[in-house]
């Protein structure tokens, strides 16, 4: 069996498990966790169209994640929760990415890469500040919780029975919860089909040319520039868009829940993880991660509690110390595996 | 435009700030205080963001955990400071001035260790891939900000100051706070040493060679490598010192001032252009004095401002104002 079919066969089978999530896990938190790594598999695909298949370094993936998150949210607050106003936040929130996308692209690309890391990394930490300051419209640190359109309410019946309460189809009650889950897996699936086909189009095949040897595309008459503002402006808009996914999810949209560095943190060790430039890797590195970030903390606690005799040790095991342990595997993964998990496979495979 | 280039040319800038402010503001005694907080908090950026720049002129390395030596230095200061309470509060200004001394040697010698280590365990595996580079610096920040939240806790540390740097003097209406004199005065001394050591010494001839044209030196047989070493802790015990600073500045600091500090270090090197200190100095006036006058005028755009600026200055000159290397 070939790399990349085992690779395929691993991100498939995510896939799988994501559909009946709802059927196999009962629990709310399981469900969270299944919604979760959809729109993460989103973002770290769209992510690594930028870093994999371009080489460039971008810090502000969360930002734009966040436009999109805050347009929902400040449409369903400010107007009303119905799906007129869901698609025209949405777009807003869109919109005001790839504005900024181009903006950003067209200022920052044309000089060297590491700049444009040091410039993203500047207008998202503007835009967090932004939006805890103008607290009026983005609820500042609190952010906002609102309702969405009504079929995602739990109390919505989907189906009913004869007697006219909500139907359960293997036990599991066909409510709006149910629909709020499938509008998350639907829209994310689809999603990363699309970028699937972006990578495997000519387009990206020119953007790996970019990354191998930039003066050489662009000696075979490929503007670089605009090739990289475009795929900039492209993952821009596929993370506003599961922004957006994710804020009708939550119902609620705050910073700590978008825009925050810890996310974007999240991004890139899942994008390591899963193998940069595979795109298929992000699904297994997103997996990985939102497991380990909900119960590998409850694992450390346990350790800590469990260290507490010996000084300073618990400091460093507990929870909260989480990220210190998160940025060592970090480190190591990136001198060791550069190709992550999925790269590592297809590599593996290839040499036999 | 001769004119113009004759009396300094983008070195002006930050004069032309300083003049459009004073018309805003209107009131000279309000304009002079925000000017030396200004040109002091400069003088702090300046020495947090020098070595970024050198290194990066020198190796091509980007240091994304650069940071990680400014909350370093802040906080080995603050623990010093504290140690040394009893000769802070004392009368003496010898006690006193001891003190402020042990704290920022062991803030520049933390640096400077740090920075050692920095460079061999964390840099050195991946010299000329930016990728790597940019990702395994980035690790290390979280780790060191993680290391300092376990070590000092995440509330805030209160900086005690000496005595004889407390309180202000009055100059023609305006309170000037005797720190920020004395910390504009430590940063005027560092660049004129810096300055020095660049162009007065056979070891600034070859930094600033290296920055130009690394393999020419290396090809006349000089090893650029121990070099660049010294040039890496040089600039993470500067990037300390004025973390170290910035402690008696701010006077109560929390384990998130890394992360603060490094979008502005970053904006400052960006408008200076990398590789120059007189860029970086240039970078980081202009940036202080952007923020403490749209602090005074339109509090909520501080930020803001710093990164309009930088998008304007980046339209002009896609590498800074002024850089040794493109």
């Amino acid at each position: 069996m070939k790399g990349n079919t085992t690779v395929k066969l691993i991100a498939f089978a995510v896939w799988a498990v994501l559909l009946f999530a709802p059927f196999f896990f009962q629990e709310v938190r399981q469900v969270e966790v299944a919604a979760r790594i959809a729109v993460f598999i989103v973002l770290v695909a769209s992510y690594d169209l930028l870093i994999g298949y371009t080489g460039i370094v971008s810090f502000a993936h969360t930002m734009f994640f966040g436009f999109g998150a805050y347009g929902v949210a400040i449409a369903m607050k400010q107007l009303d929760n119905t799906w007129g106003y869901w698609i025209i936040g949405t777009l807003a929130g869109v919109l005001v990415a790839a504005v900024v996308a181009v903006l950003i692209g067209l200022l920052s690309l044309r000089v060297k890469a590491i700049f444009f890391a040091m410039i993203t990394l500047a207008a998202a930490s503007v835009a967090l500040v932004l939006a805890s300051q103008l607290s009026t419209f983005t609820g500042g640190e609190d952010g906002i919780t609102y309702s969405v359109p009504d079929v995602f309410k739990p109390a919505t019946k989907l189906l009913t029975d004869d007697e006219g309460k909500v139907a359960k189809i293997l036990g599991v009650r066909m409510n709006g919860k149910i629909a709020a889950y499938y509008f998350v897996f639907f829209s994310c699936a689809l999603m990363f089909w699309v970028l699937l086909r972006i990578v495997g189009s000519p387009l990206g095949t020119v953007l790996k040319a970019i990354r191998e040897n930039e003066a050489r595309a662009e000696g075979i008459g490929y503007r670089v520039v605009a090739f990289r503002t475009a795929v900039f402006v492209i993952a821009a808009v596929a993370a506003a868009l599961a922004g957006a996914i994710y804020a009708t999810w939550l119902k609620y949209t705050g910073p700590e829940t978008t825009l925050s560095f810890a996310i974007m943190i999240d991004i890139l060790l899942m994008v390591v993880i899963g193998g940069m430039g595979t795109m298929w890797g992000a699904v297994i590195g997103a997996t990985l991660m939102v497991l380990a970030q909900y119960y590998l903390r409850d694992l450390m606690e346990v350790a800590a509690n469990a260290t507490e005799a010996i000084p300073f040790l618990p400091e460093l095991l507990s929870p909260d110390r989480w990220l210190l342990w998160l940025g060592i595997i970090f480190i190591l993964l990136v001198y060791f595996f550069p190709a992550g998990i999925a790269g590592t496979i297809i590599q593996r495979r290839a040499a036999k | 435009m001769n004119i113009v280039e004759r009396f300094g040319g983008v070195f002006l800038l930050p004069v032309a700030i300083a003049i459009i402010a004073f018309v805003l503001i209107g009131a000279p005694s309000s304009w002079l205080t925000l000017t030396v907080a200004g040109l002091a908090m400069g003088m702090m950026l300046f020495l947090m963001a020098s070595g970024l720049s050198l290194v990066f002129g020198l190796m091509d390395v980007l240091n994304f955990g650069h940071s990680a030596f400014v909350s370093f230095g802040a906080f080995v200061a603050a623990s010093v400071l504290a140690y040394f309470g009893g000769w802070l509060g004392s009368e003496s200004i010898f006690l006193n001035i001891m003190a402020l001394v042990f704290a920022i040697a062991a803030a520049i010698v933390f640096g400077a260790a740090l920075g050692w280590f920095f460079e061999r365990v964390i840099v050195k595996p991946v010299y000329s891939d930016h990728l790597r580079q940019i990702l395994i610096t980035m690790g290390a920040l979280i780790v060191a900000e993680q290391l300092i939240l376990a070590t000092w806790g995440g509330t805030p540390t209160t900086v005690l100051r000496p005595n004889f740097l407390e309180g202000t003097i009055i100059v023609g209406g305006s309170s000037l706070e005797i720190f920020r004199l004395f910390a504009f005065i430590v940063g005027a001394v560092v660049y004129a040493g810096l300055y020095l050591l660049l162009n007065r010494t056979r070891m600034g001839l070859l930094i600033r060679a290296g920055v130009e044209n690394r393999e020419m030196v290396e090809a006349l047989g000089f090893k650029i490598d121990r070099l660049f070493i010294g040039v890496f802790m040089l600039g993470s015990a500067l990037a300390a010192m004025g973390g170290a600073m910035w402690a008696g500045y701010e006077t109560l600091i929390t384990p998130a001032l890394g992360a603060e500090m490094m979008v502005i270090v970053f904006i400052v090197v960006i408008i200076g252009g990398l590789g120059s200190i007189q860029g970086t100095l240039l970078g980081a006036i202009m940036v202080a004095l952007m923020q403490n006058y749209v602090g005074f005028l339109a509090p909520k755009l501080a930020l803001a401002s710093n990164m309009l600026l930088m998008m304007a200055i980046l339209l002009w000159r896609p590498y800074g104002l002024a850089p040794a290397v493109k």
